[in-house]
């Protein structure tokens, strides 16, 4: 995982509630064994028209003005739904560093911490301003800090953002946590030895 | 039991009893994990990254995997195998058939007498125990909490993570009791009281919260139905949703094959019976509904949220005052070409789909087995039964249900997740309606332009019979 210290980004929204997981990436997408090329399926069926191939000219992120944005303002829940971590992976293939909302799904959140997609939660009227510039100033660029866990608008407003820490370690030095649970493995046996194995699935 | 005398919630008492490293400011708690269910869909990267560092599977014997998500349920050949059309699906299942047989993992393979959607094997071969924690790659292991294992949907990262050190980097979610008060009333069921819940919280309502679902109403429930409740917890936001072990428990679970026999089985029971949550045990929020009250439900929109009485009228979006909920009914309703106000009995539908880990068990299968035995499908609608396993279907079959379904004119096909994901072949014509037994309605997720209506297996039953949307109550009674 790349280090994620600071986005400067151009926005676009979509004022949706309850963005699910099957709208981020559609099932069919899912018989892939690796996370490479996923961008193309992102939001995939509200992208293209009914063909999968021709770009819907109505969809938000097929419009010029927002080519290039890389921080998504969405409706509240964003990411309920499925486990698919390939939503994540989908979400940064086509270019977004991070997503803006008053809440996040709990599995959609740590999958995009996981992966360096930064989920950032503000509140109601931060996310509609956010909506109402993207909507009437396309290109509006924001910064944002994520040691400092904070998002600066336009008109220079910070907005502070919660991030744990543990979390926000592993994106500004860009490691994964598997390495700190690998480190743990006394600890582990020493669970094991106290407790005896509840199931074995062998034999 | 309590810990330090403090009165304990039976999610709580899990948690505790599973923490490798306590929660702090700097790091999230260590679970130990018990049980971790693999499939071919959300396992490759973490095989993968497991090769790349060099890493084996650190339990093999407490990791199980079955292959679900994208076999088909066509028939089998002459040669008594499911062929395999797509070439993608092949080579997923090829490469998780690899990855089980490199590093030790047992599986259940398509073709096998015990394959069947994870969620359902899990309980069938006893894996499923009361006090485990069990993680799979899937939003729906939230299932396996009726049996009051905390049991939650994790992602391919952490699956690498479980399968290299059998631990979880977890914060502590919230408690939430859900409690539900008095009796069912005739034809209506499980699915119907879980799709009442989401209709009052909202699919967001449980987020970072686990459910304890609890009253007379549930404790009457059989464990089909308590997976049932608990396996679209995940569609009221909550990654796990929990019902206390008691001796409609115990009787599921006695002689299944990995289940604890002879003097384990006392020892595990007696532990078992302490796992309820301790009378004065305070959760974080509670709310409380009447079964006797629900009548069976149905869903209008595009997210399980969007749920009403069958009887019931589309909602209004100009009657909704919040905006960004008002856009999200506009939405919906020109994805479903629905109008306010309409009323949904007796709206015409395509498909019926009886199937998925929410309601594709024995009870399931067997309850639209009855209801549409001497009937006939509508020339109009396909139906489709799947069912959860190989083992269920071998169950139904000798009851006869196949029979019972042919003969109305369903489709009697091979166990998986089938049209409730639309991975495999089996989905929906855009445009289509229909009226489904799984777990979720959001737009394309039955196939694309499809259109989902979610409800119980008697209602999708007595909607298969009369071609339209239809209250089985009332066709029970004629």
């Amino acid at each position: 995982m790349e280090k994620l210290r600071r986005i400067e980004g151009s926005i676009v929204g979509i004022p949706v509630n309850d963005i699910d997981t099957d709208q981020i990436i559609p099932a069919r997408f899912l018989k892939v064994t690796d996370k490479a090329g996923l961008g193309k399926a992102a939001f995939c069926d509200w992208r293209y028209l009914e063909d999968g191939e021709t770009p819907n000219p109505d969809f938000i992120l097929n419009q010029p003005a927002y080519a290039g944005a890389s921080v998504l303002v969405a409706g509240n829940n964003f990411g309920c739904g499925s486990s698919r971590e390939h939503a994540p992976w989908a979400l940064l293939g086509a270019g977004f560093k991070a997503v803006i909302s008053t809440e996040f799904a709990d599995i959609f959140r740590n999958n995009a911490l996981k992966n360096g997609l930064l989920p950032i939660v503000v509140d109601r009227d931060t996310q509609q301003q956010l909506f109402s510039l993207a909507d009437e100033d396309p290109g509006t660029t924001v910064h944002v800090d994520v040691e400092a866990q904070a998002l600066t608008l336009p008109d220079g407003r910070r907005v502070d953002f919660p991030l744990d820490g543990f979390s926000k370690y592993c994106l500004l030095h860009g490691v994964d946590q598997l390495g700190y649970l690998l480190a743990l493995e006394d600890e582990a046996q020493a669970y094991e030895a106290s407790n005896p194995q509840r199931v074995t699935t062998t034999g | 039991m309590t810990d330090n005398g403090r009165p304990r919630t039976l999610f709580e008492k899990v948690w505790d009893a599973h923490t490798v490293r306590e929660q702090s400011d700097a790091a999230p708690a260590v679970l130990y994990i018990d049980l971790h269910l693999v499939h071919e869909v959300t396992s490759p990267q973490a095989f993968s990254m497991l090769r790349e560092r060099g890493l084996m599977v650190r339990r093999p014997d407490q990791t199980i995997g079955t292959m679900d998500h994208s076999t088909p349920t066509t028939p089998r050949n002459e040669l008594g195998i499911i062929p395999i059309a797509d070439a993608m699906a092949a080579k997923q299942l090829d490469t998780f058939s690899r990855n089980c047989s490199d590093f030790g993992i047992p599986l259940y393979a398509l073709g096998d007498a015990h394959q069947g959607i994870v969620h359902v094997i899990g309980p069938e071969k006893g894996l499923t125990q009361p006090g485990m924690t069990i993680v799979c790659g899937d939003s729906h292991t939230s299932t396996h909490g009726a049996f009051g294992a905390l049991a939650f949907g994790i992602g391919t990262s952490e699956v690498g993570h479980v399968l290299a050190t059998q631990t979880l980097l977890q914060n502590k979610p919230r408690t939430m009791a859900i409690n539900v008060e008095g009796r069912l009333g005739e034809g209506v069921t499980a699915k119907d009281i879980i799709l009442a819940i989401i209709a009052r919280i909202g699919i967001g309502g449980g987020t970072g919260k686990v459910f304890e679902y609890r009253g007379e109403a549930i404790r009457s429930l059989s464990m089909e139905g308590r997976m049932t409740v608990c396996n679209m917890s995940i569609e009221g936001g909550a990654r796990a949703g929990m019902v206390a072990p008691d001796d409609t428990t115990f009787a599921y679970m006695h002689g299944r094959p990995h289940a604890p026999s002879g003097a384990d089985w006392d020892a595990a029971l007696a532990h078992w019976r302490t796992l309820p949550t301790d009378a004065g045990a305070a959760f974080d929020q509670e709310l409380t509904l009447r079964a006797d009250e629900l009548i069976p439900m149905i869903t209008y929109g595009t997210n399980p949220g969007m749920g009403m009485p069958i009887d019931g009228a589309v909602p209004a979006p100009a009657a909704e005052p919040d905006f960004n909920k008002k856009t999200a009914l506009d939405k919906a309703l020109a994805y479903m070409d629905l109008s306010p106000g309409q009323q949904l009995l007796g709206k015409a539908i395509d498909v019926v789909f009886i199937g998925s880990c929410t309601n594709s068990r024995i009870t399931d299968l067997r309850q639209a087995a009855r209801f549409i035995a001497g009937r006939k499908v509508a020339d109009s609608v396909r139906m489709m039964v799947v069912p959860g396993s190989q083992q269920v279907k071998l169950q139904a079959e000798s009851e006869g249900l196949d029979e019972i379904f042919r003969a109305a004119g369903a489709e009697w096909r091979e166990a998986g997740c089938s049209m409730c994901i639309a991975m495999n072949g089996d989905q929906l014509q855009p445009g289509q309606y229909a009226v489904s037994t799984s777990n979720r309605n959001f737009e394309g997720r039955q196939g694309k332009g499809g259109r989902t209506f979610l409800a119980s297996p008697l209602t999708a039953a007595a909607s298969a019979v009369a071609g339209v949307i239809a209250d089985p109550r009332v066709m029970q009674a004629n």
